[in-house]
């Protein structure tokens, strides 16, 4: 439930360690509200969440799961380097790992910058590293490469990559489809319904789609023939 | 991690040195202004003006604190601190100590124009008013802190000083003597937390020598702080909606 409406109904999933599953659907299907409940701040009505063999928000996790809202949550009255100060304090993050994380999100050099001073793109960046700056387990984060020209969207989706490699495990929402290709695994939603739990390769051969849009487009049709009214 | 956000709060300030102009200049021409208001009755101003000295601090430090946290929970940054190993109460700490640094600085400037260049009297001495005011600024910050739930955008926020801190104003006796109101405003008064804040200033600045009464006032004005301090972290909520 969020702000008073069912958004999620029959949800199960597990993801992987050490991998990067996108979590695809159109605007408005329960992507987020999956995303506050796995890490915790939303109230859920009914089932379970588990994370990391424990219950989701626990505060044993607060360490162990990053999180990056949709919209930029940094202060835009701070430099970039105050802001990520202030958060590496809070998880006990020295000043080597907050350089490393600069560096990952391609926001060194402008460490003295306001960050409401900052473009879209740069601004979602220094959100980013900031959830990164614990190093955690798990990363959630909701719809990271919005608003990112292509070249940056690459190099971000290329950092996914690194860290999964690294053991972490990285769960990313996306309305764009295109990106689907770079995931591990996918979950596709509609409608607060987890409609697949599939692989980009999969849902290529079983819907016999090259494009990932038109896969995802044949999924809910199929949804729709299989289950009438 | 008190610290820390502290030094976040102060930090915050700093890059809005506008901001810290007017929280510092603001009060002190309200009080020249007073003074050339009540120009020839010196009496009435060291009655009125003496006492503002301790509460313009309580005033700035609720506005200042209800939009901070509004932004707070409206861009996010809240709820991103509500998933980090962060306590509410190291939260609520380093609001406190960024906030009471502030008005600390609020209040020297304001008791130094007030008493030293206006000529105010303070018999027991500018540094008890400006003790008091602290302990005011902190009760504002505290309230400031629980109105910022009740309010979803800052124009909201804002109408909350005309709404709730203006009716304490008014009926805290500065203006007229709680015993000359109407029974039923007197009564209201006594339920007011400005109300003893105002009296604990009028006695810090009248000659009468000071009892047990002071102390009492200050004790309230504490009392009402941390209940709303306590209220108000119960609206951090780590699950919302």
């Amino acid at each position: 439930m969020r702000g008073g409406n069912e958004v999620l109904r029959s949800v199960s999933l597990g993801v992987s360690h050490g991998s990067v599953t996108g979590l695809l659907g159109p605007s408005g299907c329960g992507k987020t509200t999956l995303m506050r409940a796995i890490v915790g701040v939303q109230i859920v009505a009914g089932g379970t969440v588990t994370v990391l063999g424990m219950p989701a928000g626990a505060s044993a996790l607060r360490r162990r799961v990053g999180y990056m809202t949709q919209a930029p949550s940094v202060y835009g009255d701070l430099t970039v380097l105050e802001n990520l100060r202030y958060f590496a304090a809070i998880v006990g993050a020295g000043p080597e790992r907050l350089a490393e994380v600069l560096y990952t999100v391609g926001l060194t050099g402008h460490e003295r910058r306001l960050t409401r001073s900052l473009s879209g793109g740069e601004r979602a960046r220094v959100s980013l590293a900031s959830a990164m700056l614990a190093g955690p387990e798990l990363l959630v984060l909701d719809e990271p490469t919005v608003g990112l020209d292509p070249v940056l969207r690459a190099e971000l989706w290329s950092t996914f990559h690194a860290l999964a490699a690294d053991g972490a495990t990285l769960l990313i929402s996306s309305h764009v489809m295109d990106e689907a290709a770079e995931c591990d695994a996918l979950l596709l939603m509609r409608d607060g319904t987890l409609l697949e739990r599939t692989t980009p390769q999969q849902l290529r051969d079983r819907t016999g789609e090259l494009e990932l849009g038109r896969a995802f487009l044949a999924v809910i049709e199929e949804v729709a023939r299989s289950a009438p009214g | 991690m008190t610290a820390a956000t502290a030094r976040r709060v102060l930090w915050q300030i700093r890059h809005d040195p506008r901001t810290i102009a007017m929280l510092l200049v603001v009060p002190c021409l309200l009080l020249v202004l007073l003074r050339y208001v009540f120009d020839g009755r010196p009496e009435v101003f060291q009655s009125i003006g003496a006492p503002m000295c301790g509460l313009f601090p309580f005033i700035v430090m609720f506005l200042v604190t209800s939009i901070t946290m509004l932004r707070e929970r409206t861009t996010g940054t809240l709820e991103r601190l509500m998933t980090l190993p962060l306590a509410k109460l190291d939260l609520l700490g380093g609001y406190a100590i960024a906030f009471g640094l502030l008005a600390a600085a609020q209040a020297v400037v304001v008791c130094l124009v007030g008493f030293g260049l206006l000529g105010l009297d303070a018999p027991h001495g500018a540094a008890l008013v400006g003790l008091l005011a602290i302990a005011n600024a902190l009760l504002g910050m505290a309230l400031g802190l629980l109105v910022s739930a009740f309010a979803r955008t800052e124009f909201q926020a804002v109408q909350f000083m005309p709404a709730l801190i203006l009716p304490q104003l008014l009926l805290c006796g500065l203006f007229l003597a709680r015993d000359a109101m109407a029974p039923l405003l007197e009564g209201l008064s006594w339920l007011l937390p400005l109300t003893y804040a105002y009296d604990a200033l009028a006695r810090a600045t009248d000659p009468a020598a000071l009892d047990s009464a002071l102390a009492l006032d200050v004790l309230v004005v504490a009392a009402a702080g941390f209940a709303a301090l306590a209220l108000g972290a119960l609206t951090l909520r780590r699950r919302t909606a």
